[in-house]
């Protein structure tokens, strides 16, 4: 196998008594679709801001496509091409929809040091923009402002921004959080082009699409990973189902 | 798409014309009194518009930013004081002075958010006031007096009322003009993005904080200048130009004409005062058939009305000034076009 694009090694992250990433070791190939599942409280979100920068781990260290990014400030992990998308939609609401991918094509088209130049009519920032908008699907609301999308159209705009800095690997949180039927069909759909052409770390709660998108997946539960494997493999695994069962009967007990 | 030409825009226009036109009005009336105030207004709103470009287009709350009108005055009439009356050496000065204490207090300030922000911008200008204050060969609490106005050769003469109110009216245009390039640059995109939200920008490969302290010492350098002015406009300056109220009229400025508009600041300087100066008027006048003996007395209280109406605006007009001239617009277009 080839240098994984991204590797974790003995990750580790407390929260005072609470261990939300416990030694979480785990390797994602070039190209390859990796999905975390695992219950709710589980570490998934934790785990993606420590990969992306928002937090800072306590343990461990993470090599990407072969440098060491543990000790790298969010935007230098980003300017290296480890984009993510926010699971509670994170925008500039009171930008144009187009300006908010323009942004995130700027932000890798070297240093925003220019004070003069309109950038709204900068070809080199636009055209790239309304490209990343129209693999997202969004190509006919580029003009409105952001805060007038649907829930649906907020996660395709957080894709087309993820998108836009023509990343080599995206860590995408819940991207199906909060959609209906027929927008996470149409997530899903746009998932499957991307893959294959980027690497993909997907944290996700909507089992159907995990299991018809991800090449493998990664099971976690209290911030350790309990089992690794293709899809097949986890559908198989004693340890996932107990997880999971265990859970859905302490949900229950609640109720 | 909205129509071209709107209400706003009319008034906008109005407004520069009304501005530009000004001495020709004191020249007819003789009302020497007005081309007093519109100096020191035109020269406030300078300041405003510095401000709003952190404030409005980058939102931070700086709770200090008279300081810089007082580090430019001060710098000017200091320079004077000790012999150097030539203003292609004192306003340049006065600038790069405003720079570098923008620079310091930006990069520590910027550090923290909201109210640790708000306290530690306003503390430095404090300081600055206590320096002034202290500095018993530049007059102390008194203040300094400025022997003559800033020099520049035969190329104008600043004590000619109407050049000073003409040089103070370009550089106000100048400065508009400025904050407009610059928050439609790449530069002014990130500023947005960055009021908008920062986690996001540094989430997409933005260094936030490099950009937000470029704009704070723009803002900084910018409001120097007006400093500058307005020692020249009063021949005087002393620590209270930087006392933390200064600030604070700066502020009520950008936010009653339009926080993040590119006029708004100078609808906010030109409104706010204007009501400090005709108010207490007006009031004597309302009050005087009620009660002829305590009418002048009256004319005291007007900061009493003052604070209700600003509290009205804000409250019923989210936009400012700026906000209801486009509301009007709005509904005139409407009206125009069913």
């Amino acid at each position: 196998m080839s240098e994984p694009m991204l590797k974790v090694e003995g990750l580790a992250k407390r929260f005072g008594g609470i261990v939300a990433t416990d030694n979480l070791s785990l390797d994602v190939a070039p190209g390859e679709l990796h999905a975390i599942i695992g219950p709710n409280g589980a570490g998934k979100t934790t785990l993606i801001a420590q990969l992306s920068g928002q937090l800072r781990a306590d343990f461990g260290r993470i090599r990407f496509a072969g440098d060491d990014i543990t000790a790298l400030p969010p935007h230098k992990r980003s300017l290296l091409g480890l984009a993510r998308s926010f699971q509670i939609t994170s925008l500039f609401l009171d930008l144009s929809v187009l300006d908010n991918v323009a942004l995130a094509v700027q932000a890798h088209a070297g240093h925003s040091f220019r004070f003069w130049r309109n950038a709204r009519k900068d070809e080199a920032l636009r055209a790239p923009a309304r490209a990343a908008l129209e693999r997202a699907g969004l190509a006919g609301r580029a003009d409105g402002p952001a805060a007038s999308l649907s829930h649906g159209e907020h996660r395709q705009l957080e894709l087309a921004m993820a998108l836009a800095g023509e990343p080599r690997m995206l860590l995408l949180d819940e991207p199906m959080a909060g959609l209906g039927p027929e927008e996470s069909a149409r997530m899903v759909s746009m998932l499957r082009a991307l893959k294959g052409e980027l690497t993909i770390l997907l944290v996700e709660h909507d089992m159907e699409a995990v299991f018809a998108l991800a090449d493998r997946i990664t099971v976690l539960v209290y911030g350790r990973v309990i089992a690794s494997g293709t899809p097949d493999d986890i559908r198989a695994d004693a340890k996932v189902r107990e997880a999971y069962l265990g859970e859905s009967d302490k949900e229950g007990a609640h109720v | 798409m909205k129509p071209a030409l709107t209400f706003r825009h009319l008034v906008i226009a109005a407004l520069l014309v009304g501005l530009t036109l000004l001495p020709l009005y004191v020249a007819l009336t003789g009302d020497r009194f007005m081309l007093t105030l519109f100096t020191r207004i035109v020269i406030l709103a300078m300041a405003a518009v510095s401000l709003n470009l952190i404030l409005g287009y980058g939102g931070m709350m700086s709770f200090g930013h008279a300081a810089y009108l007082g580090l430019g005055g001060y710098t000017t009439a200091i320079l004077s004081f000790e012999g150097v009356h030539g203003g292609f050496v004192q306003w340049p000065a006065a600038l790069a002075v405003s720079a570098l204490f923008a620079l310091v207090v930006g990069a520590l300030s910027l550090r923290t958010r909201g109210v640790y922000f708000i306290m530690i911008t306003l503390a430095f200008a404090q300081m600055a006031y206590y320096l002034a204050s202290g500095m018993a060969r530049y007059g102390g609490d008194d203040g300094l007096s400025l022997e003559t106005r800033s020099t520049f050769g035969d190329l104008m003469d600043l004590s000619n009322k109407t050049t000073f109110y003409y040089v103070c009216l370009v550089l106000l245009f100048a400065s508009i003009l400025l904050v407009w390039r610059l928050t439609n640059s790449r530069f002014g995109m990130v500023l947005q993005g960055v009021r908008s939200n920062e986690t996001r920008m540094s989430a997409i490969g933005y260094p936030a904080f490099r950009y937000r302290l470029t704009g704070f010492v723009i803002a900084g350098t910018l409001c120097g200048l007006a400093g500058a002015l307005i020692a020249n406009h009063t021949d005087f300056v002393s620590p209270s130009m930087m006392f933390w109220t200064r600030s604070g009229d700066l502020i009520v400025m950008v936010v009653l004409g339009g926080m993040g508009t590119l006029f708004g600041p100078v609808f906010g300087a030109l409104a706010l005062l204007f009501l400090e100066q005709f108010l207490p008027h007006f009031i004597s006048f309302v009050v005087r058939p009620i009660n002829p003996a305590g009418a002048a007395k009256a004319g005291e209280y007007w900061q009493l009305v003052l604070g209700p109406l600003l509290l009205v605006i804000v409250l019923f007009a989210r936009g400012g000034i700026d906000g209801l001239l486009a509301m009007l617009s709005d509904k005139l277009g409407r009206k125009v076009r069913p």
